[in-house]
């Protein structure tokens, strides 16, 4: 059983009078086995909020704490989150040159692990949740995001969710870019992760497409860097049918008040 | 000039190709300067590039400034002690592996192997033909298969004296030899290579740069590829202060194919330089060049320069040529200068690349998010980049022992993982 919390959180980007404050108080608790997900319109900090998580370098955080099970995530370097149990499927995957898929994989696994995975069960393992994304096997030997298509990338984000078993996923816009076939292949491989392990997932999004597919428990509406409305599953459908305008509107009054 | 009188081309190559298959010199013109070796610069009535200048004469070329186009990236004062070519009698330390079929010997200066050899093309190369006195040998029998490679390790003993060299190595018609020349230990060393593929032959030549830091070596590599030849050559610069080496090829006959690969590796303060040039003069042969570098550390330096020229003659060529560079830290620089001079349309095909990246806060997060710590993701990164090419030598014991001095390389940086992506 894990727990993530997020209090208070404040984030910046850019440096003295450039700075700009994305996050604005961000209180959020993920626990195993749940799925919240986080919807609002482009530019409300969604992203911020994942990436923040996961230690990128070019968010500064100014105020709040994050922990999983206590421990200060915000203290720990970008790998070390991650051998916690912290995952995040970015939107857009790096591309890494001459790092083949497969050497990237199980050089993953061994760091989140703490020893090498045994190689026969290994290779099997990657080949059955390869099949399991619908992903041609020859894919291990590319390079790592290289010449990747939209959907081959989150496929391969997905497959490393798969591998390396988080507590805690983050999947950001992983729906974004994809075609109706590739959003069904991607939404059942985090789908197997919710019924064969407790993970809990933390699915960020701008449309409710996805959620047709990953049923989330809970849903956020995140507008101007904070979470501004909150509630169950039937929160998404009035999105769907409404939008974002009432919040939108909303947060600009607020901003003029 | 013509074709010297020597037995060794009517035994290596067909009748009627001289061993000097390559352009005619110029004279060298009253500055002492070499007339500009790139087709821009210097009247050119014909509408092709002015000729490269070369001569056995180092003082025909002048002493150069630095200035010159062949010696403007090059750190003069660190060359300086070569440059000024004072003769010396010290040599490196030869450990040698020959197989059957192998024959190692020597000439004395002025013998007709050396005639026949191509001319060096700048002081440096002249200087270390003219200070080497002679020639160390290396005679591959024509048709012989080697059953191992050649291994001739040249180690410095530390002298601050100027070590000169010339090594030829002769392979016979139809003979296939590959030849490691495993460079290490301390010196201030000039050495020309000419490598001379008979007829039909397959060479490969290795040569390994592993020195102690502060060495500095200056190399000229000549390649004459007889007619339907094969010749690989593969450089792997590694260690020493200064390295500077040029690789030239020249075809004697239709047919010939040539791969040039090479990797370096510069850390803080380290030049590498590497200079090809490849010179299609005769129809239907083949190059493919492809370099790779890595820089770490601030003042790091590598320059890599690809001429390639298809002359009229070079009817149905084929050449192509990659640099890429990898910058993995701050205060390095990679040049990178590839050129390509085609005077003839009716060919196969002709391209150049030439990319230089840095291994960026991005790749770094991506991989670190997955529990890889930086100082592994950096491994991972550069081992792949050099992977490829390394892999390329065919000696497997050769190729991990290289990977692994690149690895303990990297594992050298300092305070890695004190700073694992707070770099921005």
């Amino acid at each position: 059983m894990s727990v993530l919390e997020i209090r208070d959180l404040h984030v910046s980007v850019g440096e003295g009078n450039d700075a700009k404050e994305i996050l604005r108080g961000v209180d959020l608790t993920v626990r195993s086995g749940e799925t919240h997900a986080i919807m609002g319109p482009n530019g409300s900090g969604k992203s911020t909020l994942a990436y923040s998580i996961a230690g990128h370098p070019k968010y500064t955080i100014t105020g709040g704490t994050v922990t999983l099970d206590g421990e200060d995530v915000l203290a720990m370097t970008v790998d070390e989150r991650a051998r916690a149990g912290l995952f995040l499927a970015m939107q857009y995957p790096v591309e890494v040159p001459g790092v083949s898929v497969s050497n990237f994989l199980r050089t993953a696994a061994t760091a989140i692990r703490g020893e090498a995975p045994k190689l026969r069960t290994w290779v099997k393992d990657v080949k059955s949740e390869m099949s399991g994304l619908e992903m041609d096997p020859a894919f291990a030997e590319r390079n790592v995001n290289e010449g990747f298509s939209g959907g081959e990338k989150k496929r391969h984000e997905i497959l490393q969710m798969r591998l390396l078993k988080p507590r805690i996923a983050i999947l950001d816009e992983t729906d974004s870019g994809l075609d109706v076939d590739a959003l069904r292949v991607v939404s059942e491989g985090v789908n197997r992760s919710r019924e064969d392990s407790d993970v809990g997932v933390l699915l960020i999004t701008h449309y409710t497409r996805i959620l047709r597919y990953i049923k989330p428990d809970f849903v956020h509406v995140f507008v101007n860097g904070k979470v501004v409305d909150e509630g169950g599953r039937e929160l998404a459908d009035k999105l769907e049918d409404e939008g974002y305008a009432a919040y939108v509107a909303d947060s600009k009054e607020t901003a003029k008040a | 000039m013509s074709a010297p009188d020597n037995t060794l081309a009517s035994e290596l190559f067909a009748p009627g190709v001289g061993a000097q298959a390559g352009p005619p010199t110029t004279p060298a013109d009253g500055t002492g300067v070499a007339p500009g070796a790139h087709s821009h610069g210097g009247p050119a009535p014909t509408g092709s590039p002015a000729e490269r200048f070369t001569s056995t004469d180092p003082d025909a070329f002048g002493v150069p400034t630095g200035r010159e186009e062949t010696w403007r990236f090059t750190p003069m004062k660190r060359m300086r002690a070569l440059l000024d070519g004072a003769p010396s009698d010290a040599r490196l330390t030869w450990t040698t592996d020959l197989p059957e079929g192998v024959e190692l010997t020597s000439v004395p200066a002025g013998h007709p192997l050396l005639e026949g050899l191509p001319e060096p093309a700048d002081r440096l190369a002249a200087l270390t033909r003219a200070r080497s006195n002679g020639a160390t040998v290396l005679r591959v029998a024509k048709e012989a298969q080697l059953d191992r490679p050649v291994t001739l390790g040249l180690a410095g003993t530390g002298s601050d004296e100027v070590v000169w060299g010339q090594l030829v190595v002769e392979v016979g018609a139809f003979a296939k030899a590959t030849v490691v020349l495993d460079h290490s230990g301390l010196a201030k060393y000039s050495g020309g290579v000419s490598v001379l593929v008979g007829d039909g032959a397959q060479v490969t030549l290795v040569s390994v740069q592993d020195w102690a830091p502060g060495a500095v070596h200056g190399g000229q590599y000549d390649a004459v590829v007889g007619r339907d030849a094969t010749f690989k050559q593969v450089v792997v610069t590694l260690g020493g202060d200064l390295v500077r080496l040029v690789s030239n090829v020249q075809y004697a006959g239709p047919g010939g194919s040539v791969d040039l690969f090479g990797v370096y590796f510069a850390d803080e303060t380290q030049h590498q330089e590497h200079r090809l040039w490849v010179d299609h003069a005769v129809p239907n042969c083949r190059s493919n060049v492809l370099y790779k570098g890595a820089l770490q550390g601030e003042d790091a330096r590598t320059v890599w320069i690809g001429d390639v020229r298809i002359r009229p003659t070079a009817t149905g060529t084929e050449t192509y040529e990659l640099n890429r560079n990898l910058v993995l830290t701050d205060g390095a620089r990679a040049d990178s200068v590839p050129n390509l001079e085609i005077e003839t349309g009716e060919i196969v095909g002709a391209g150049h690349a030439s990319a230089t990246g840095r291994f960026d806060d991005e790749q770094l997060f991506y991989l670190c998010s997955r529990g890889i710590d930086a100082e592994t993701a950096r491994r991972l990164v550069v081992r792949g980049f050099f992977a490829d090419v390394v892999q390329l030598i065919g000696l497997p014991a050769l190729q991990d022992r290289l990977m692994g001095t690149i690895e303990a390389r990297l594992g050298a940086l300092p305070g890695l993982e004190d700073q694992p992506v707070e770099v921005a």
